[in-house]
C-alpha cells in the first residue's frame, strides 16, 4: 500500500481517474449555470423543475442523452461520422494533463505545457471538420468551413496573446509561470506597469472565438445554420461534441488563469497580513453566506421536497464553509479553492459576454481576427519586450 | 525497453499512415492518414526527448497545413475528383527508377557498413531544456539564416496575394 501511494505515477494516475470521471459531471453544472445566468440576464428564471432551482437538471440531461437513439445518416461516412467527436472529446480532456490546478495536484509538469494546450486544441479543429463533412449535409458542411476559418485565424491571435505572458515568465511550463509569478510578487496581468492588460484583453476575445462561444458562435449560428457542424449528431455523441465544448471553455479560462491570473496563488500571495482575509474569511463567508442564502430561498419554493433539499444543499455549503477555518484542511484545499475561483469567475464572465453581445457577421469576424487582433497582440509582443528589456 | 516498445508503435503509425495515405481513394480519408502519419513523426520527436519539436509538429503540421489541406478538399466536389484520371499508366517506368534507387542505397549502405556503428549516447542534454537550446540556435546562432528564411516566406505570402488578388 505504502510503495503504491508513494509511486510516482500514483497521483497522475488519480488525477487523471478524477478529470476523465469528474469532468462530465461539471461539464454539466456548468451548462445549468449558464443556463441559470442567461436567463438571469434575460429576466427569465430557467430551469426550476427538476430539483431546488433546477439543481438536478444536469443529471437528468445526461440520462436522457445517454439512452437517445443514436442516429447515423445513410449517406454520411459512417467510419468517420463515428470517430469525430473522439477527436474532440480526447483532445478537449488531453489538455487538461498540464493543467496545475494547485501546487502540487496536476497530472504533469511539461516544460513545453502551453504549447501542448494549443496543440490539443489544433487538433481539436479537426473533431469539428471531419464531423461536419462526414454528416455529408449543408448545413454541417457549412458549420464546419466556417469553424475551419475561424480557429485558424483565432489559434494566431490566441497564441501571440499568450506568447506576452510567457515572455513575462520565461518559461513554457505553466507550473512555473505561476511560481514565478509568486516570486514576482505579481499577477502578470499587472505587469510592465500594466501593459499586459493588453494581451490579456486579445486572449479573452480570442478565447471567446477559441471556444466557439457567441458572439463569435459562427459555426453552429442556429439562425443561419440550424446547428452548424453538429446538426446530424443526436444523443451519445452530440453529447460527447457537448462535452469537448465546455471541457475547452474550461480549459481556455484555466490557461487565462494560469498565466494572466496566478494560477492557484491569492490575490497579493507575498503579503503575509493578508493570509487571514483572503485564505480564511473570504472562501468561508462565500460558502457558509451562500448556504445560509439558501433558507430564506427555500421559504418560497411550492413543493415539499425542493424545499428539504435546498436545506440539505445549504448544511453541506456551510460545513464546506466550515473546513475552510481548520487551518490544516486549509493549508491542503485552499490552493484548489482559489485556482476553481478564479476559473468560475473567467468562465462566468464568458456566459456574461454571451448573454450581452449579438453574433459578429462573417466578415466582421474576419476583420477583427486578422486585421484588429493578430497586430494588436503583435504590438502587444513588441511593447512588452521593449519594456521588460529595459526592466531587467 | 519501454522506449523500443514507444518507437516501434510510432514507427508502424508512420509507416502505416504514409502507405494509406497514397492507397486510399477518398481525398478526405488520405489526409486523415497523413495526419496519423504525422502524429507518429511527432511521438518520435518526443521519444528523443525533443518535445519543443513534439509540439511544434503538432500544432503546424496538424493544427495549421492539415487543417488547410482538408478544408480545400471541403470545397473541392469529390465525386467529379474521383472521375478524372488520377494515375498515368507510367508504373513499369515508375517500378524501373524504384528499383534503381533501392539499388543504389543498398550499394552505399553495403559499402559503408564499416562507418555504421553506432556511437556512445550523447550527453544527457544541458540544463535548461530543449526548448531554450533551439532558441539559442535560432536565434543567437543561425540568426541570419533564420531571418533569410522568413523574408523567404513573406515574399511567398505576398506573392500568393497579388496572385489571387489577379484573378479576382
Amino acid at each position: 500500500m505504502e510503495t503504491i501511494l508513494s509511486h510516482p505515477l500514483f497521483l497522475p494516475f488519480v488525477m487523471t481517474l478524477v478529470i476523465v470521471f469528474g469532468f462530465p459531471l461539471l461539464a454539466g453544472y456548468m451548462v445549468l449555470v449558464e443556463r441559470k445566468v442567461l436567463a438571469d440576464l434575460q429576466v427569465r428564471l430557467g430551469p426550476m423543475r427538476v430539483g431546488p432551482h433546477g439543481f438536478l437538471q444536469p443529471i437528468a440531461d445526461a440520462v436522457k442523452l445517454l439512452i437517445k437513439e443514436d442516429i447515423i445518416p445513410e449517406d454520411s461516412d459512417k467510419s468517420i461520422f463515428w470517430f469525430a467527436p473522439m477527436i474532440s472529446t480526447f483532445t478537449a480532456l488531453t489538455s487538461f494533463a498540464v493543467l496545475p490546478f494547485s501546487a502540487s495536484l496536476r497530472v504533469a509538469d511539461v516544460n513545453v505545457g502551453i504549447l501542448i494546450v494549443s496543440a490539443m486544441s489544433a487538433v481539436g479543429i479537426l473533431g469539428i471538420i471531419l464531423g461536419g463533412w462526414a454528416s455529408n449535409s449543408h448545413y454541417s458542411l457549412l458549420g464546419a468551413l466556417r469553424s475551419a476559418a475561424q480557429l485558424v485565424s483565432y489559434e494566431v491571435a490566441l497564441a501571440l496573446a499568450l506568447l506576452s505572458g510567457v515572455m513575462a515568465a520565461g518559461t513554457l511550463s505553466m507550473v512555473q509561470i505561476v511560481k514565478n509569478q509568486q516570486s514576482q510578487g505579481l499577477w502578470f496581468v499587472f505587469d510592465n506597469f500594466g501593459f499586459m492588460i493588453v494581451p490579456f484583453v486579445c486572449y479573452m476575445i480570442a478565447a471567446v472565438a477559441e471556444t466557439n462561444r457567441a458572439p463569435f458562435d459562427l459555426p453552429e449560428a442556429e439562425s443561419e445554420l440550424v446547428a452548424g457542424y453538429h446538426t446530424e449528431y443526436s444523443g451519445f455523441r452530440w453529447a460527447l461534441y457537448f462535452l469537448s465544448e465546455y471541457a475547452a471553455m474550461f480549459v481556455v479560462s484555466s490557461v487565462m488563469v494560469t498565466v494572466f491570473w496566478g494560477g492557484w496563488l491569492r490575490p497579493f500571495p507575498n503579503v503575509n497580513w493578508l493570509e487571514i482575509p483572503f485564505n480564511y474569511a473570504f472562501p468561508a463567508i462565500l460558502f457558509i453566506g451562500s448556504g445560509v442564502w439558501c433558507f430564506p430561498m427555500s421559504k418560497r419554493l411550492p413543493y415539499a421536497p425542493h424545499r428539504l433539499f435546498l436545506i440539505v444543499l445549504a448544511l453541506i455549503l456551510i460545513g464546506i464553509g466550515g473546513l475552510f477555518l481548520i487551518p490544516m484542511v486549509n493549508l491542503a484545499i485552499i490552493d484548489i479553492f482559489w485556482f476553481f475561483f478564479k476559473v468560475s469567475v473567467a468562465i462566468y464572465s464568458l456566459i456574461w459576454v454571451r448573454g450581452t453581445f449579438p453574433r459578429f457577421r462573417y466578415d466582421q469576424l474576419m476583420n477583427i481576427g486578422w486585421k484588429v487582433m493578430i497586430p494588436t497582440a503583435l504590438g502587444a509582443i513588441f511593447v512588452n519586450a521593449l519594456i521588460g528589456m529595459a526592466k531587467s | 525497453m519501454l522506449d523500443a516498445v514507444f518507437f516501434y508503435t510510432f514507427a508502424l503509425m508512420t509507416l502505416t499512415g504514409a502507405v494509406l495515405t497514397i492507397t486510399r481513394k477518398s481525398a478526405v480519408h488520405s489526409a486523415i492518414w497523413l495526419i496519423v502519419s504525422l502524429l507518429g513523426v511527432a511521438g518520435l520527436y518526443l521519444l528523443q526527448q525533443a518535445e519543443f519539436l513534439f509540439a511544434v509538429q503538432i500544432v503546424l503540421y496538424i493544427g495549421g497545413i492539415m487543417v488547410l489541406f482538408l478544408f480545400v478538399i471541403m470545397l473541392v466536389n469529390l465525386d467529379e475528383a474521383a472521375k478524372q484520371r488520377q494515375f498515368n499508366n507510367q508504373r513499369w517506368i515508375a517500378l524501373g527508377c524504384a528499383v534503381i534507387v533501392g539499388a543504389e542505397i543498398l550499394y552505399v549502405l553495403a559499402k559503408g557498413t564499416a562507418s555504421l556503428s553506432l556511437p556512445a549516447p550523447a550527453a544527457a542534454p544541458a540544463a535548461g531544456g530543449n526548448t531554450e537550446q533551439i532558441a539559442v540556435s535560432l536565434f543567437r546562432d543561425y540568426l541570419l539564416p533564420f531571418e533569410a528564411a522568413s523574408l523567404l516566406l513573406l515574399a511567398a505570402i505576398v506573392g500568393s496575394v497579388i496572385m489571387a488578388k489577379r484573378r479576382a
